[in-house]
């Protein structure tokens, strides 16, 4: 299958998302400028972290303009699969893909650091190949990851079994200790109502080798693959 | 009409400098020329005062490939085609007087002088030095200084891999902040940093040129700053969107083969890009400042020479290729114009339209006076050397654990984790061992089997006391933390961070610690290839401890085999790995200083036991012998003991060599030693092999269960360990 990763100039997970994909689980990925509008070919379209067009507004708040993101809102409505990662789901969030929004870390500092995440939907095209409640350990680093939504929306979400991951400790419990930024409910990443959009802010492709100190990212673009 | 006093104190040039500039020109020098001069004689830009020391330093070695001087970092060869360029670099003065913004666009500088060579930057490290935290001034220094190299390193997408922290109150009116920048290539996508072929254009490319920044070379890095002077205006504003762009337009640019040089627009701005650029390539060069684009209307040709506003290249484009240049800065949204041309005639020619308002020599501009200096040791010293042991009252048995939790609980020794967490350390899905794992930085070599180290070093506390033993500590524990990874240290840059050169004691410091560790890079075989000098940094007379700082690079044969500090299994053997420490031991240590307030005592190190640790240690953890290495420095053994613990939330039980005092046994800082474990049944050939490399070997106890006992002396949970190590910031 071939992954289509999403380019913006203040990208940086780009290469990184192209190396796990690739390198370690042998897809074809193309890299999209932001410019381009054509996704064609395209089995899962990835909008990696970064600072997208710098970020100094709302994170996302520019990027949501730009010309890939229509495209990628079109890709998307056709039920296709969409995954964005750290600045990928704030860029997700902004260009209403996904409810809520990204806010600032409640200690108000940049944080990068192993989180445990445990499965709340193993039902997904990202997660199915998770056991029910797995804990994956994958990385985060973010200043703007707090997840936030009016009650109503988190009402939904949590009715409707769309949050996929939330922020737990290694044995999967659910703690304030455990979350990182105050993300409402510890939520890590959540998918829309149809389940083809997932946005997380951990890294999965941070963490797809056991010498880079995790390999349990392999089973997101896993289940992906194993899903087209 | 000669330059008045205070035009020369606005640039930090002495009266008999002026005169040289007057007769080597045969005339007064212009106002743009004249700030060309100050700026490119500074301290900062020029070296004058440290040149001749830094000779001293051995530069070449199997590995060097780019040395210092030559280009804007140094370079070595990790095999297979691929090498390495690092350079470390201060940015102290402009983050005491705006911390966040000082400290950010010292990042950035850092990492434009190693993407300008046409490698991709990947990994930041960076040593920090602050005044004590209970003065809040100096809470807010660390905050902002923390806080911009966050915000900025974060942005660009660079691994902020390892770094230190130290505090002292020599700090308070004169903060450290010193970056390391780490970039990897091809060697033939190596760019150089020159001006040459007569018609050739000069391009500036990135952020239009702004008031920001003006005397920032001569001003801030080139003066102490005894005089309340609103320096403010003398900071620049960094912008690290704008500099990610010119990461990935610029590599893109040096693997076209349409250009012959690119330099970037560091300190003294256009003026030292350019003129230094003409001069490695033996050119001239005329500019036009009128075509340079600006932030702001009205400012003059001095101005715009000397602006320090950041994230802006100078790019030298062969003649006829400048169209497709310009094409590719369009397609990353970057402003690129053309400012002048390559000449033949050895001018430094600069115009505003029709207006010629500078017509130098380059040679000139680029030859800064060398003054020779006169160290004179400080009488102080002697005093400062000697240790009253029986002044200092040794520790009962009994309060060795709560000496040992205040000790881990110290800002010097205690965990950093607070700051790094603050920083992306594992983009590039490179980092192997990440901040706080073990005693330095591995990096894996993406689609090899190896991986290099990354570590910075440096005592000023041991160099104050002594600074030649103290030069030679600073490169002896970088290679040693590089050893405990099982990495061959290759080479080194350095940040040399002293007080005022004009003084004797001053230069005395800076001669003795440059001849220290000249003396380890020789042993170690760790030629410098890069570096920085931080002068003046003092404030109302009172000077920082002389400090030095050591960047290190090591390389790792196979990934798979390297180490980390933390213990790992129940029942492995920890053994210490050289020679016991003295009562002298104490001298200088954090302990005296924590526990007894005082600074003072002697110093040693044996360079060749040294070597022979890192040997047996790079040697055993090859063939994956060693399940962990720690080496002891602050705190001594049983600081080093505690962390392997701490780090792996395991115990440790034991016993420690006591030859003579108590407090020097456990927190004595002896060299050359490092605390490893091993699975029991691998003690022999340990053994065996620490025989045939001269390294003694003391066992001193076993890994297990979840307390800290030192058999006799105290028995801790490891949890009340780590509660107190974690919380000292």
């Amino acid at each position: 299958m071939k992954f289509g990763i999403v380019v913006f100039p203040g990208t940086w997970s780009d290469r990184d998302c192209y190396y796990s994909v690739h390198n370690i689980c042998g897809q074809d990925a193309v890299y999209i400028w932001h410019k381009e509008t054509d996704l064609a070919g395209c089995d899962c379209v990835i909008l990696p972290g970064g600072f997208s067009y710098g970020d100094y507004l709302r994170t996302g708040a520019i990027a949501r303009f730009s010309p890939v993101m229509d495209s990628v809102a079109a890709y998307s409505k056709q039920g296709r699969p969409v995954i964005g990662i750290c600045n990928g789901f704030q860029v997700l969030c902004e260009a209403n893909l996904l409810p809520g929004v990204l806010r600032q870390n409640e200690h108000l500092q940049y944080r990068c650091q192993w989180t445990y995440l445990k499965t709340e939907n193993n039902t997904t095209p990202f997660t199915h190949k998770c056991k029910k409640g797995q804990v994956l350990k994958i990385p985060i680093s973010h200043y703007e990851g707090r997840y936030y939504a009016g009650d109503g929306v988190i009402k939904e979400l949590e009715d409707g079994g769309r949050v996929a991951f939330r922020y737990g400790t290694p044995g999967g419990e659910i703690t304030a200790e455990a979350n990182p930024n105050g993300a409402l409910n510890n939520i890590a990443g959540i998918v829309n109502k149809q389940g083809n959009v997932l946005g997380m802010m951990p890294h999965p492709e941070r963490s797809c080798e056991d010498i880079l100190g995790s390999s349990d990212g392999n089973i997101i673009w896993e289940s992906i693959i194993a899903g087209i | 009409m000669p330059a008045s006093k205070e035009q020369l104190a606005e640039i930090a040039l002495s009266r008999r400098e002026y005169n040289v500039i007057v007769s080597q020109l045969g005339r007064e020098p212009t106002e743009v020329e004249l700030g060309m001069f100050g700026s490119l004689w500074s301290e900062h830009c020029g070296y004058k005062h440290s040149k001749s020391l830094l000779k001293l330093f051995p530069t070449s070695g199997r590995y060097v490939l780019i040395k210092p001087g030559e280009e804007n970092a140094g370079v070595i060869d990790i095999g297979d085609g691929r090498v390495i360029g690092f350079k470390i670099e201060s940015h102290n003065h402009p983050s005491y007087i705006e911390p966040y913004q000082g400290a950010a666009t010292g990042v950035g500088g850092i990492v434009r002088d190693i993407f300008t060579m046409g490698l991709r930057p990947i990994a930041l490290s960076n040593s920090l030095r602050f005044g004590p935290l209970s003065d809040p001034h100096n809470r807010y220094l660390m905050g902002g200084v923390v806080g911009g190299i966050a915000g900025y390193g974060n942005c660009l997408g660079i691994a902020d891999v390892c770094g230190e922290i130290y505090f002292d109150k020599c700090y308070s009116g004169n903060p450290l902040v010193n970056a390391l920048c780490l970039g990897i290539g091809r060697a033939e996508d190596l760019t150089r940093a020159r001006a040459s072929g007569e018609g050739n254009l000069i391009m500036l490319v990135g952020a239009d040129t702004g008031r920001d920044g003006l005397h920032g070379a001569s001003g801030l890095a080139s003066r102490t700053f005894e005089e309340q002077r609103e320096l403010r205006s003398a900071v620049q504003v960094g912008n690290p969107f704008m500099e990610k762009l010119l990461i990935e337009a610029c590599l893109e640019l040096t693997r076209t083969g349409w250009i012959v040089g690119l330099q970037d627009c560091g300190a003294a701005g256009l003026t030292s890009a350019a003129i230094e650029a003409a001069d490695k390539g033996d050119s001239g060069l005329d500019i036009d400042v009128a075509r340079v684009p600006r932030r702001e209307k009205g400012m003059t040709p001095y101005e715009v020479m000397l602006s320090e506003s950041q994230e802006r290249m100078v790019v030298i484009v062969k003649k006829g290729y400048e169209d497709r240049v310009k094409g590719l800065f369009d397609r990353w949204g970057l402003h690129s114009d053309i400012i002048g041309k390559v000449t033949g005639d050895g001018m430094a020619t600069i115009r505003d339209g029709g207006q010629v308002v500078a017509h130098a020599p380059v040679k000139y501009l680029n030859t800064p006076p060398a003054y020779r200096f006169r160290p004179k040791r400080p009488a102080w010293l002697d005093e400062l050397q000697t240790l009253d042991f029986k002044k200092i009252k040794d520790m009962a048995p009994k309060d060795t654990g709560r000496a040992l939790l205040r000790l881990l609980g110290a800002p010097n020794i205690c965990s950093k984790r607070p700051v790094f967490r603050q920083y992306d350390h594992q983009v590039g899905n490179n980092s192997v061992v990440l901040p706080g794992e073990g005693d330095a930085a591995v990096l894996r070599i993406q689609e090899t089997d190896r991986a290099y180290t990354l570590v910075t070093d440096g005592n000023g506390r041991y160099c104050y006391v002594n600074p030649w033993i103290g030069g030679v500590i600073a490169v002896a524990e970088a290679a040693r933390n590089t050893a405990c990874t099982g990495a061959r240290p290759m080479a080194i840059t350095n940040c040399l961070n002293f007080g005022n050169p004009e003084r004797n004691d001053v230069m005395y410091q800076m001669h003795q610690c440059i001849r220290g560790m000249s003396q380890a890079c020789r042993k170690l075989r760790t030629p410098v290839v890069s570096g920085n000098v931080s002068l003046y940094n003092e404030t109302r007379g009172v000077a920082i401890f002389p400090t030095p700082v050591v960047g290190m690079v090591g390389l790792i044969r196979d990934v798979k085999c390297h180490c980390t500090a933390g213990f790992k299994s129940e029942g492995d053997a920890v053994f210490l790995l050289g020679g016991p420490g003295d009562d002298l031991s104490l001298g200088s240590s954090e302990y005296l200083e924590l526990v007894h307030g005082q600074v003072r005592g002697s110093l040693s190190i044996d360079l060749n036991a040294e070597k022979s640790l890192h040997d047996l240690l790079i040697r055993a953890i090859g063939r994956g012998l060693l399940r962990s290495a720690h080496d002891c420095s602050d705190g001594g053994l049983a600081v080093a003991l505690a962390e392997s613990c701490i780090i792996a939330d395991i115990g440790f039980r034991g016993t420690l060599p006591v030859n003579g005092r108590l407090d020097a046994a456990l927190f004595g800082e002896a060299q050359s030693r490092a605390v490893v474990s091993i699975s029991p049944g691998a003690v022999r050939r340990l053994e065996e092999m620490a025989f045939k490399h001269g390294v003694p070997v003391t066992r001193l106890g076993v890994v297990g269960g979840s307390r800290f006992i030192l058999k006799g002396l105290s028995d801790l949970p490891v949890a009340e360990l780590k509660q107190a190590w974690s919380n000292g910031l």
